[in-house]
């Protein structure tokens, strides 16, 4: 079988990821009164920041689709796993 | 370790002691320090003055036998338990170094008397090795993977250090869980080694006879080989097995000396005779203490080896059901009568378990539990409580000035006479228990200060509850109503928070004993505070079976006399009567109209309204409800209006008045629906379900023409003319076409039914109204019960091609396969009643098996979910301050102050702009 490359972030069920730049992350955890340590967290080697570029301590937005908000917002840090 | 750490909670604990003590007087430990640096940083922080000592981490370990001997403070060396004054025997299993169970006598060791000393660890000197049967695993992989001469492990030396950096690679990457899982597959990867890489010895064999019995080559290994071989493996070896040699040497896994725990944790029960009964664990420990004498008599002796050899496997015996006493390859040790003794692992494992039991689980005082049994009278926030109960329960009242009067008398009736008093409390703390003696002095003496357990009244405040608590609905605040009788009593609107029904269910009622904690019920547990559910934002208590079939009959189409209204009236609960027309026939809707508050307006629908149809047609059907400026102009009230989980109009009624008037409302409605079938006598009977000649006809021939279809169907399939669906085999394809024919037909009938049924009946009064049952079950009375499926299918089980003995082979017929064409009625006839039993017996299974898997699932999620909160910024965090979700349920709605978990924005703007 031929072996095909499929680009996992075309995928419906795959949400938008993307990258927060440094300003916003410093509003993000300001917000919250966090440290990068609380937010939730996503593999490195997650397949859908693959093509982000992305170093340990990036913070990523996610955009979902919900049921109840018809859009909701995410945020991970990125952890070396 | 957590392996060690659930097997062996005894031992550990005294580790940890014993370390503690090691600590203290080694200067240079590491976790000295550390605590040392909380005290000073303690000190300095006001804050935090109050925190004596944080624990930093915790070791569980295996307890070695310097240590075992270290902490003991006693060795036992005779299994006599008393001489023969009934005094503990030195050296014994009751010796008074061990801790004290007897008052009035003080333990040796710490001179403290009963209960404050908790109690110190004993030892016996094993005369053979025995092994640890938690142990054993260990010590078998021990045994296979290193060398039997030289105690190396058998991986090459220059592959040992790839393996360890491997093993702390992934402990820091994936966590100690993945370590363990690394062990032990480095562990399988040694199983086939059988030269060792460091002195070329050949290895054996190594295999295990369960319990406790290790082979090579099969030839037994005793413990004193094993100990030998286990205590050759270096320290830097164990490493990799995952054993750290400081806190566990697998040597210390082959005991050679045995704590003996405190006689404060096996404490002897002195029964009425004057007899004393020890505890399992004492039984046990006799049983060791005499084996290993005699074992150590016959060495001495000189006695033959099978006769120590006897002895020895006996005394391994007796400390493996000692440790465990449900090894599955041994028989469990016995008391004299047969049952088994609960030994250290069962004292602690599964539900009846200390963790689980005693720690996790707590009992409560002041609490009653008993049948239930409904009483539409009592209001909806009223428990009824038997008089019997009310005499047991109490509240503390404390006497001033101004109740002395009051709480005299309650003394004066005594416990004996309701409404009396149970206890007396004086200022100084002193409980009295009042006794027909005790009441004159007590009166007496009674002053403002005083606290008085008095007996439950009315009005007192109670929680209420019944399992499975899943909701926060399963347990609320209830007042008390005193009442004659055995049975706790609710009002039946209730029931559907709780989950009850009165087939014999129980209920707990619990009476909180301080102002805070009423208080506290009283505002966010009573049963008004939690109509509207924070699940779906609607109502969950809402009217009933009569009750909506009564509201139902009321406002369809009733008329009433004047005198007959106030009567009705009256019963609900109403004494003003202003709002009823002056007139001498009034009508059900005005009837209704009079529970309305004034400014009310509401627009609804009811169950039959068709949204195909206009607002004009349904309004002449009744089907669409107004009620303006409180009075109900058009429109039937039925469960979509006044039931639990729709009520809509409640919702509203709940949103513009708040809850204590919906609750007060709620309680008159459904008296008012009760009122309403107590006049007019409300029953069904089979004659609910005669249908005029002409429809019974008509179903025949829907039904027989369905069946000369599927007759068709067959005969095409069996001269393959059927053409297949897409994706399905031709045998498919015929079975989903016959179902579809079937239901349809099935339908048909249901259609025909539920045309020329008479609509006056009261079983169509309940089906219209949404009170119980629905056309379908009048259907399958009148008409015809349906096609029995099984997994979406027709009926197939049963004998080789066919599903009972009484059909032909390869019969596809609708009869043959579960199609019920009898209505229950007419009657089945009995293969079909055999077909109903299957389905009936299928479905029944299903529900038995389903009830305890969502119940577990159903428990793990409330364990793992149970401190999630939501903070003051909107997200979602755990107990450690985790963030789990940004905004609560992603949208940040409280469903319980919504509409269905819908904001109704239009509305609110509304309601504000006014």
């Amino acid at each position: 079988m031929v072996k095909k490359k499929y680009n996992i972030q075309e995928h419906g069920l795959v949400p938008e990821h993307l990258k927060l730049s440094e300003k916003e992350v410093k509003d993000l955890l300001e917000r919250y009164h966090i440290s990068l340590k609380e937010l939730p967290k996503i593999s490195k080697k997650d397949p859908a920041i693959s093509h982000l570029n992305i170093k340990e301590g990036d913070v990523i937005k996610i955009i979902r689709k919900s049921k109840t908000a018809s859009e909701s917002i995410f945020y991970r840090g990125v952890i070396n796993v | 370790m957590a392996e060690e750490k659930k097997e062996e909670p005894k031992e550990e604990k005294v580790e940890k002691q014993a370390e503690e003590k090691d600590t203290k007087k080694d200067k240079s430990d590491k976790e000295e320090t550390t605590d040392k640096e909380e005290k000073k940083e303690g000190r300095v922080e006001t804050d935090e003055i109050f925190v004596s000592k944080q624990v930093n981490s915790m070791i569980f370990s295996v307890l070695s036998p310097q240590m075992i001997k270290k902490m003991a403070s006693a060795k036992v060396v005779t299994p006599e338990l008393y001489d023969k004054e009934g005094y503990p025997v030195d050296g014994g299993l009751m010796d008074i170094r061990l801790g004290v169970i007897d008052p009035g006598l003080k333990c040796k060791t710490c001179g403290s008397k009963l209960k404050e000393c908790s109690g110190h660890f004993g030892y016996i000197e094993l005369a053979r090795p025995i092994i640890h049967i938690k142990f054993v695993n260990i010590i078998l992989n021990l045994l296979k993977c290193t060398c039997k001469d030289c105690g190396r492990i058998l991986i090459p030396k220059n592959k040992i250090d790839k393996a360890s950096e491997e093993l702390d690679k992934t402990e820091k990457e994936a966590g100690i869980e993945a370590r363990r899982q690394h062990v032990k597959e480095v562990i399988a990867s040694m199983k086939t080694v059988n030269k060792c890489p460091w002195c070329k010895a050949r290895q054996q064999k190594i295999t295990i006879e369960k319990p406790t019995t290790f082979l090579e080559n099969e030839k037994r290994l005793n413990p004193i080989e094993i100990r030998t071989r286990l205590e050759k493996i270096s320290d830097e070896d164990l490493e990799v097995f995952g054993l750290i040699p400081k806190h566990a040497r697998p040597d210390w896994m082959v005991l050679t000396i045995l704590p003996i725990p405190p006689v404060t944790m096996r404490p002897s029960i002195t029964l009425e005779s004057g007899e004393r009964s020890e505890d399992d664990l004492t039984h046990k420990l006799g049983d060791i203490v005499r084996i290993n004498q005699r074992l150590f008599e016959n060495i001495n002796a000189g006695a033959p080896e099978i006769i120590i050899e006897d002895l020895w496997d006996l005394l391994q015996y007796h400390v493996t059901t000692f440790f465990d006493n449900n090894v599955s390859e041994l028989p469990p040790a016995r008391h004299r009568s047969g049952q088994p003794l609960k030994t250290v692992t069962e004292r602690i494992k599964s539900k009846e378990g200390r963790i689980r039991h005693n720690l996790a689980g707590k009992r409560t005082n002041f609490s009653a539990r008993t049948v239930i049994s409904p009483d539409p009278m009592l209001n909806l926030n009223e428990v009824g409580v038997p008089i019997e109960i009310a005499m047991k329960l109490t509240v503390p009242e404390r006497i001033n000035d101004w109740n002395i009067e009051a709480m005299k008398n309650f003394v004066k009736n005594g416990p004996k006479k309701y409404p009396g008093a149970n206890y007396v409390i004086r200022p100084d703390g002193k409980k009295k228990k009042l006794t027909e003696e005790t009441i004159e002095p007590s009166l007496e003496e009674l002053q403002p200060g005083y606290i008085i357990e008095r007996h439950l009244l009315d009005g007192d405040i109670a929680l209420f509850n019944r399992q499975p608590s899943l909701h926060r609905m399963s347990m609320m605040c209830h007042r008390v109503r005193v009442l004659p009788y055995k049975t706790l009593r609710l009002n039946p609107a209730v029931c559907h928070p709780y989950n009850a029904d009165f087939d014999g269910d129980e209920m707990n009622l619990h009476i909180p004993q301080t102002e805070e904690s009423r208080a506290e019920a009283e505002i966010l547990m009573e049963v008004q505070t939690q109509l509207i559910s924070p699940r779906y934002g609607l109502s969950i208590i809402g009217c009933v079976q009569d009750a909506i079939s009564g509201n139902y009959i009321l406002t369809k189409d009733m008329e009433l006399s004047r005198p007959q209204a106030v009567d009705l009236l009256t019963f609900a609960g109403i004494t003003d009567f202003s709002k009823l027309p002056k007139k001498e026939k009034i009508s059900g809707k005005e009837v209704f109209s009079v529970l309305i508050p004034n400014d009310f307006n509401f627009t609804g629908r009811a169950r039959h309204y068709d949204p195909s149809q206009d607002k004009k047609a349904n309004t002449d059907k009744d089907a669409y409800v107004i009620i303006q400026d409180g009075k109900l102009i058009s429109g039937v009230m039925d469960r979509n209006n006044l039931g639990e989980g729709s009520g809509l109009l409640l919702r509203n009624i709940h949103k513009r008045y708040g809850k204590e008037k919906a609750i007060d409302i709620l309680g008159k409605l459904f008296r008012l629906g009760i009122g309403v079938l107590l006049k007019v006598g409300f029953t069904t009977a089979v004659s609910d379900t005669d249908l005029p000649e002409g429809a019974i006809i008509n179903i025949r021939e829907t039904l027989q023409n369905a069946e000369k279809e599927v007759d068709e169907l067959i005969s095409l399939f069996n001269n393959n003319k059927l053409e297949a669906f897409p994706g399905k085999s031709v045998k498919e394809t015929l079975e989903l076409k016959i179902l579809e024919v079937l239901n349809r037909a099935r339908n048909k009938a249901g259609e025909l039914v539920a045309k020329h049924a008479d609509k006056s009946t009261h079983t169509m009064v309940m089906s219209n109204s949404g009170a119980r049952g629905n056309l379908l079950n009048l259907a399958q009375m009148a008409a015809c019960v349906g096609q029995q499926a099984m997994r979406g299918k027709r009926i197939e089980k049963g004998y080789s091609e066919r599903t009972l003995s009484c059909f032909k082979k390869g019969d596809l017929s609708p009869s043959a396969h579960g199609f019920i064409a009898n209505g229950f009625k007419t009657g089945l006839n009995p293969s079909e009643f055999f077909f109903g039993a299957m389905t009936g017996r299928d479905s029944l299974m299903d529900t038995a098996l389903r009830t305890p898997k969502s119940g577990y699932l159903y428990r793990r999620l409330s364990n793992a979910m149970q401190d999630l909160k939501v903070e003051y910024d909107s997200t979602i965090r755990d107990a450690a301050k985790r963030i789990i979700q940004f905004n609560y349920g992603e949208d940040g709605i409280d469903v319980s102050k919504s509409e269905g978990g819908i904001l109704n924005v239009k509305r609110i703007i509304k309601t504000v702009g006014v």
